[in-house]
This record gives structure tokens, sequence and C-alpha cells, in this order.
């Protein structure tokens, strides 16, 4: 049952997430143009929830999907099963989301 | 490469899983980046500005292509697994990498 | 060796026997590409050796034919079938019934969608090509493979078979379907051109709505050996 869980996760991240990237494809081809300053990203961010809301799902969704990810290629190509397998996944997953809503908060947050 | 894998979805699979590999050990560095903004816009703006030389332009439009080839990649997947078979795979992955190309190059447009 | 008309691998590998090497162990049994027990790598590809012409697989003018991958070997050209049927059979890959002889015959129609998605997984021949062209084979040795769940998903959509439930937590199990990368090397090399990738996409839809309801067993007990995942 583990992996039919992980599958599900893999591609409910998955299907939030595509909406999520296409936004942020467009806002940095949109914003790169003359370059980007920190105010001007904050000044987009600060206080506002649309953005506080996006990017911190954005967070939680890549955490999971890219711990099962990597999960799937350290089985596979490096052959790690069992333990060392769970806790390396795990450290990856919390460690992303940690620092990623530490810098939701950082933009987000005036 | 072995001869079995010489074969195009194979090569989309492999597409898949580096672009999403380069791009997860990516994302710890783009946090602790943006991260940078809570000690104040200077150090942001510092990091910022380093990023504005055309040869880490060059680079982030490279991890723009693996962001939407990875996108229009799994896109591909959740639809051979979830939709009503189609026979038009290979096709459909070309276009995946097409569409990766467009937007990296799109990016670049703009970059400069 | 000469060289003739029409001359398949199978061809090749007789001759060597016969004028070569008499020790040689290879299999094979119909030679017209039904029996499924002839195939080997042929320049590294899997293929039904029997109905493989020499001249349409040549590559400059040389010819490497080894055994199936993903198989032991036992000698020569002739690997171990066990795993592979083993597979067959833990995915319950067999039909089950629940009628007697003593029940009127049941009517299926041919046209039904059900019928015709049962109909166009059915015609495997047990060659083994699609396990020996699976990376995920390689990768995790536990997985069930291309032609088993193939198996099973035809047998998923008879509408006769009575054992579904036990069949579906089986290949929901950690060495079942969901393990597929979709690669679709099984139906790049398929010779019968099944396409096992597009039955197993239809059980990861299978196993997910019986997820989501709530409707699936503990099951995966089939091949769950301490070197699966906890």
């Amino acid at each position: 049952m583990l992996e039919v869980r992980l599958y599900l996760a893999q591609r409910a991240s998955a299907a939030i997430m595509a909406p999520l990237v296409l936004i942020h494809l467009g806002v940095m081809i949109y914003t790169i143009q003359g370059g980007v300053d920190a105010a001007e990203i904050l000044e987009r961010t600060r206080g506002s929830f649309f953005w506080g809301a996006n990017y911190g799902l954005f967070v939680i969704a890549v955490s999971v999907h890219a711990a099962i990810g990597l999960r799937n290629i350290l089985r596979e190509w490096l052959s790690l099963r069992g333990i060392g397998l769970a806790i390396i996944s795990w450290i990856f997953f919390a460690g992303l989301l940690m620092a990623g809503l530490r810098a939701v908060a950082a933009v987000v947050i005036a | 490469m072995k001869p079995h894998r010489q074969q195009p979805l194979y090569f989309a699979f492999l597409l898949h899983r580096l672009s999403g590999l380069g791009l997860a050990l990516f994302l710890p560095f783009h946090f602790y980046v943006l991260a940078l903004a809570l000690e104040g816009n200077a150090e942001l703006d510092q990091f910022l500005h380093w990023s504005a030389s055309p040869l880490v332009k060059f680079a982030e439009s490279g991890l723009v292509f693996l962001l939407a080839i990875h996108l229009f990649g799994g896109l591909r997947l959740l639809a051979l697994e979830n939709l009503p078979w189609s026979n038009s795979h290979k096709n459909y992955a070309a276009m995946a990498l097409a569409g990766g190309f467009f937007v990296a190059c799109g990016f670049l447009l703009r970059a400069f | 060796m000469p060289q003739q008309s029409s001359q398949t691998i199978l061809d090749v590998v007789t001759w060597i026997q016969r004028h070569l090497d008499a020790g040689l162990s290879y299999r094979f049994a119909c030679r017209v590409g039904m029996c499924g027990s002839c195939a080997m790598m042929v320049n590294g590809i899997p293929r039904w050796t029997c109905r493989t012409h020499v001249n349409k697989v040549m590559r400059d003018n040389s010819l490497t034919i080894e055994p199936l991958r993903n198989l032991p070997l036992i000698k020569d050209l002739a690997c171990d079938m066990s795993e592979f049927f083993e597979k067959w059979t833990d995915s319950k890959g067999y039909f089950q019934g629940s009628t007697t002889r003593h029940d009127p015959v049941s009517t299926l129609s041919p046209n039904s969608p059900q019928r015709r998605v049962a109909d166009a997984a059915t015609e495997c021949i047990n060659c083994a090509i699609c396990y020996a062209s699976c990376d995920v084979v390689n990768w995790n040795r536990d997985y069930l493979g291309p032609a088993a769940l193939n198996r099973a998903w035809s047998l998923q959509n008879d509408e006769r078979d009575s054992a579904s439930a036990e069949r579906l937590s089986v290949v929901a199990g950690d060495a079942g379907c969901h393990q597929c990368h979709s690669q679709q090397g099984c139906a790049t090399y398929c010779p019968n051109e099944l396409n096992p990738t597009a039955s197993i996409a239809g059980l990861k839809r299978m196993v997910a709505k019986a997820y989501v309801r709530g409707e699936l067993g503990a099951g995966g007990k089939g091949r769950q050996g301490p070197e699966s995942d906890a």
C-alpha cells in the first residue's frame, strides 16, 4: 500500500503544481526584462494573500513531489532500500518544506 | 547506451527524471536565496545583481528549460495514465521538448 | 555460415549447433511465432528469433545473439523462466470462475467496451520479451513486470472472473503496477504488438479508484520478500 499512497501523492502534487508552475514561468518571463531587484519582488509579494497562498501551496506540493521523485531515483539507480531510503526521503522532504516555508515567509510577511 | 533503450519514450523518461533531479537539487539553493530577504533588501539585491551577469542568465534559462520540460513531460504522463489511451505519445514527447525550448528561448529573449 | 533468403535468427542458432558447437543450448518449439519459447537478445534488443529475419537486424555485417536480459541464465542461450511465470501466478494471472458445469454458458458480447479492452491485451505468448526490455524489472527485482500485469488487466476486464478484488490488491502491492514509468520498451518490442504500458495505466486508474473508495484490501502478498520496502 505504501507504493500506492506514494504514487497518488506524487500525481496529486503534480496536478496541483501544474497551474502554479505555469504562473511561475509566466511571472519569471514577465519580470526578467530589465532585471529584477529585491524591491520589485517584495512590492509584489509583501502582504499579498494571493502570493502567500500561491507560493505556500507550491512549497508544500513541491516538497512532497521532489521527495518522492528522489526516493524513486535512490531506489532504482542506487539500490537503496528499507529504513535508509525512508530516512533520506523524509529528511529531504522536511528540509525542503522548512526552507521553502521560510522563504515564503521572507518574501510575503512584511 | 544499451540498444533496447534507444527509443524515443526512453529518452522522454530520462529527460523527465534528470530534469526533476536537477530541479530538486536546485530548490534548496533557490529557497536559501529568497530567505535572504529576511535579512533586508540589501542582502537579496547583492545576489540579484550577481545574477544579472550574462553567464548566470544563460544558466537561469537552463533552469527555466528544466522546469518547462518537467511540466510538459509531467502533463504528458498524467494524460497517459488518466485519459483514454493514445498511440501518439512519441509525438507528445517531442512536443513537450519543443515546448521546453520555446519557453526557455522566450525567457532568454526577455532577459537580454 | 551460408546465407539464405528469409533466414531467421533461429536458423542461425540451429546451424551453429549442428555444425560448430553441438553442445549449444537454446530453446524453441513451434518455429512459427506461436509458442513464445525462442526469444533472445539480438544485437542488444529482445526478439522472437523464429520470426526475426537476419537481413532485417544485421548491423555492420555482424550479429550478437545473447540470452534474454533480466532472467537468470541456465546455459548458453537458455534462461531460467521460473521467476517470470511465478510472477504471472503471483499476480493471479489466471481465470477464476464462479460458475460450474451445471450453470448455463455465459453469453459475452464481443463488442462491449469492457470485452474490447480485455481482448486487446489477450494475445500474449509468454515470450518474456517485454520482461527483458523492462528497466523497472532490472531496477526492482520484485516488480511483477509487464506481461503479468498485462494479463491481470485483461482478467480484470473479464466480467466472468470472480477474483477481481484479490487480484487488484496484489497488483496494487509494492511490487505492482505503480512501479511502471511508462517507458514503453515493452510495447516497443512486443512481437504481438500488445501494449502492456496501456494495460498498466488502466490498472493504475483502477487501483486509484479502489483506494479512494476504501475498497483496496491489505493485499500485495506475492513476492514481498525481505528485500522489498517496509
